[in-house]
């Protein structure tokens, strides 16, 4: 009978993953051996493993289905974009004001995710997947349509056109509608992006092993249950989905501090996004927060790879999407994934009994 | 304000589902300590009377008074912090935490520690966590499962489940614990397990429970007082002995 992991060593073990795979990384790129190509990838790419986490907190955890998640990024990266963009010449210092930009993506997202929770958390299953759906397209054509921009007077809205703005000569406009935001200073970097993977999954994991995380996953496991001892449901329900579009914020904030122009098009806001993020979560595994990372960066970095298979790209990766899924979720699979682990792990400890005899004999002498 | 000895006094509970007097006029008084049955054939309203009581369904007439205090149409949830804890005919675990995680959950409400000393790992995480573990264990032990505490609660076998469910609802430390056929699916000596079990936290815990079985010699064997319902209504009620020689019972159960 397969017994349960000690789950504080299974978080040791995730972060080890995520800081040996960005020292391998770095020391590639320092070699030369990493393409121009795949280095800008490597920002977007911690975006996604940080969406991925994020949503595998409503997923996985919570056990919600959500496809509204790139709306929070959404969020995330507009209000952080305009954040930077009027605080650049007041905020000088380039550390401080991306902190801040990172903290105000998180509570917008997470503000944005509570008002959308409230009503939304109510339905279940298919219906809360189609509604979160809807949220996530209202908030990018939303976004689409905001005119703001600055001038002496202060701030000024307008949802109609950038003329409606009634500028002063010298004033300027900050957000365009579907124009988005041009001159974002570009704070993020692959270092920055591990260090907020490596926060999120703090966040996440150490909530998962708390109280607040139990009561999440009793909710999943069963409501009837969970309600007849005295769990707060709405109360968990909304702490899960605020959280993780939160952090989908955080996500937005990275994403978007890494272009010079930020536009909300259907290719990065959309529910194509929202789907490609629902994707990593569901092939890396389903509550399994380490799968989600691997997964998002084995299918962010895959049609890069493919790239010279021209054609044929698009066929492998769904071959590989396949291939993915019947090795995580067929019976067969795990069973055999089960007996190779079995077989490391006693070589695994093979390995250290030797070792410990080496010490022993070293002492001696 | 309490000049008894009840736990929990039912009033003229009613309700009906669309044309369906589901329970109807149905009247309980429970003293503290004891161990009430509550029997009928298969839809006489058992379960929708635990229902009632656990705040599943809002009663369309009548009073729920526990200790003393009127929870008449609180939600499940207000009324398990005032006291009453139940399981469930089919088994409702939490089946993909462990064990140990099942019987925290019931602990939830009575240890408690922010958000924030969860996620960044306050020295009050650990102190309260430690607590909840020692308490969490002392009840598995009392059901012979602290053995068994890291396994998911689904690699159970079923007569270790249904005791989890029962350890799970102590855990919220109730004064009320509703029974729903904890000996359905079990054979005999899982039966006489269970009835030991059940005698056995009713001394320890000094609890009062209100008990639906289908198992005439588990309810003989263990309850002191029965109510026989039947097509919603009270048939009978009364000692164990008496109710179960009542002839209208008999011809309920066994037909004419």
């Amino acid at each position: 009978m397969k017994t349960f992991v000690s789950k504080n060593k299974d978080n040791l073990i995730t972060y080890g993953i995520v800081v040996v795979a960005y020292a391998v990384m770095e020391i590639l790129i320092k070699a030369g051996l990493i393409s121009s190509l795949m280095q800008g990838l490597l920002v977007p790419l911690c975006a996604y493993v940080i969406l991925a986490v994020s949503l595998n907190l409503t997923v996985g955890i919570l056990g919600e289905l959500s496809l509204g998640h790139a709306g929070f990024m959404c969020v995330g990266a507009f209000t952080s974009a305009f954040f930077s963009k009027i605080t650049m010449n007041v905020i000088t210092v380039t550390w401080i004001r991306f902190t801040l930009a990172i903290v105000i993506g998180f509570i917008a997202a997470g503000l944005i995710g509570f008002l959308i929770g409230m009503p939304v958390l109510r339905l279940k299953g298919d219906y809360l997947a189609i509604v979160t759906l809807a949220f996530g397209e209202i908030i990018k054509n939303v976004i689409n349509v905001l005119y703001i921009g600055k001038d002496s007077k202060g701030l000024h809205f307008s949802m109609k056109d950038a003329v409606a703005l009634n500028l002063e000569p010298e004033g300027d406009v900050i957000i365009n509608g579907a124009q988005g935001i041009t001159g974002t200073p570009k704070n993020s970097t692959f270092t920055i992006g591990v260090i907020l993977i490596l926060i999120t999954l703090f966040i996440v994991l150490n909530l998962i092993k708390s109280r607040d995380g139990r009561a999440i996953m009793s909710i999943r496991d069963n409501v009837i249950a969970a309600e007849s001892v005295g769990i707060n449901i709405t109360k968990y329900k909304l702490l899960a989905f605020a959280l993780s579009a939160a952090l989908a914020g955080v996500a937005g904030v990275l994403y978007s501090h890494n272009l010079s122009s930020l536009m909300a098009t259907p290719k990065n806001f959309g529910y194509n996004m929202s789907i490609m993020i629902l994707v990593f979560v569901v092939l890396g595994g389903i509550g399994n927060i380490r799968g989600s990372i691997i997964s998002a960066v084995i299918l962010t970095l895959l049609p890069e790879l493919l790239r010279g298979l021209s054609n044929y790209r698009m066929l492998i990766y769904a071959i590989v999407l396949i291939a993915m899924m019947l090795f995580n979720w067929a019976p067969k699979a795990q069973a055999f994934r089960d007996r190779l682990l079995d077989k490391l792990m006693f070589w695994k400890k093979k390995k250290v009994t030797v070792t410990e005899k080496e010490g022993g004999a070293s002492d001696e002498r | 304000m309490k000049d008894n000895n009840h736990v929990l006094e039912v009033n003229n509970l009613s309700i009906s589902f669309g044309g369906l007097r589901a329970v109807d006029d149905f009247n309980v008084t429970i003293d503290k300590g004891e161990l009430y049955g509550l029997i009928g054939p298969n839809g006489a309203g058992k379960t929708t009377a635990f229902n009632l009581l656990t705040g599943v369904y809002k009663p369309d007439e009548g009073i729920i008074k526990l200790d003393g205090k009127d929870i008449t149409g609180k939600s499940t949830i207000e009324i398990n912090k005032a006291g009453i804890a139940r399981t469930f005919q089919n088994i409702r675990l939490f089946k993909d935490l462990s064990v140990l995680d099942n019987v925290k959950v019931g602990l939830h409400n009575l240890y408690e520690y922010s958000t924030i000393a969860s996620v960044f790992r306050l020295p009050k995480y650990y102190r309260v966590e430690k607590e909840m573990d020692e308490k969490a264990y002392s009840l598995l032990k009392v059901f012979d499962l602290d053995s068994s505490a890291k396994l998911k609660a689904s690699q159970l076998p079923y007569g270790k489940q249904r005791k989890l469910e029962i350890a799970r609802a102590l855990a919220t430390n109730p004064k009320l614990l509703l029974l729903d056929e904890p000996a359905a699916g079990m054979n005999p000596n899982e039966t006489k397990e269970l009835m030991d079990t059940i005698s056995f936290i009713r001394k320890e815990f000094d609890m009062t429970i209100l008990l639906i079985e289908h198992d005439m010699k588990l309810v003989s064997g263990i309850c002191e007082r029965l109510t026989v319902l039947n097509f919603g209504r009270i048939l009978a009620e009364g000692n164990t002995a008496e109710v179960l020689n009542n002839p209208e019972v008999i011809t309920a159960y066994l037909g004419e």
